[in-house]
């Protein structure tokens, strides 16, 4: 079979519902799934933020000190950490009023080398028809 | 006949998407169908066995068993799981409790896969 796109599209807000939090977690265990999988197989995910989800990737969140709970922001870096493309759609941010430098767009202060990419709609529809499977969230 | 894998979210009373999971599942099942179910954030709910039923809430263990009894493959996630109390002595009889990457892993070989429900 060799290697699966999956496309993580996250739609919901932060901390209103817990769907956010599932995909980045769900996607991050992209990780380890090759104990499930036949040699040779693996899953590739993206992670998308559309709607309004993109808030889930504001950046200074403040979960840990405010809920004692690990923060949306942290998933986001750790995604990064680990080399899995984290996207946010152009479009809906702008709807929202919110710019590049509100938004978390790196991982450098735990090593990470990827960036959050800043797309318009358009290159995540591509995406979504480029992947075997879709997972809304 | 394919495969039909359905990550499940909903909580097991407030909506009616657990219901339409399970019965999405008999329907593949009647047509031939291999099925996986996924259960994670608030559907771990189904992972606590001994559930009554009252004609006000919805009641999906009897239905639950008969697909395990059909072949169906379903699976709790441990972490949602644990983190709501539902412990390994409470799974019922034929559903497994595993970690997300489980589910990732289905993804691979699975013909399609459906999200249903979450909060």
């Amino acid at each position: 079979m060799g290697a699966v796109k999956l496309l993580f599209v996250v739609q919901r807000p932060p901390y209103k519902s817990e769907n956010p939090r599932l995909a980045l977690t769900h996607a991050i265990a992209s990780q380890t799934a090759e104990i499930y999988m036949d040699d040779g197989d693996s899953v590739v995910p993206t992670v998308v933020f559309v709607g309004d989800g993109v808030l889930n990737v504001v950046k200074n969140q403040q979960a840990m000190k405010l809920y004692g709970v690990t923060s949306t922001e942290s998933h986001i870096k750790n995604s990064l950490l680990i080399d899995m493309p984290v996207w946010v759609c152009k479009e809906d941010m702008e709807r929202l009023g919110l710019k590049e430098d509100q938004m978390i767009t790196d991982a450098e202060e735990i090593g990470g080398e990827l960036k959050t990419k800043f797309v318009s709609f358009a290159e995540i529809q591509k995406e979504m028809e480029s992947v075997k499977h879709l997972l809304f969230f | 006949m394919g495969e039909l894998t359905l990550g499940v979210f909903p909580s097991l009373v407030g909506s009616m998407s657990l219901d339409f999971a399970f019965k999405l599942a008999d329907a593949a099942i009647a047509k031939g169908h291999k099925v996986n179910m996924w259960l994670s954030g608030n559907a771990v709910m189904m992972a606590k066995k001994g559930q009554k039923a009252f004609k006000d809430y919805s009641h999906n263990e009897k239905k639950m068993m008969e697909l395990i009894g059909k072949g169906m493959e379903i699976t709790v996630c441990e972490a949602c799981a644990e983190a709501r109390g539902y412990h390994k002595e409470d799974v019922p009889a034929g559903m497994k409790r595993a970690s997300m990457d489980w589910y990732l892993a289905k993804t691979v070989k699975t013909d399609k896969l459906l999200h249903i429900g979450g909060e």
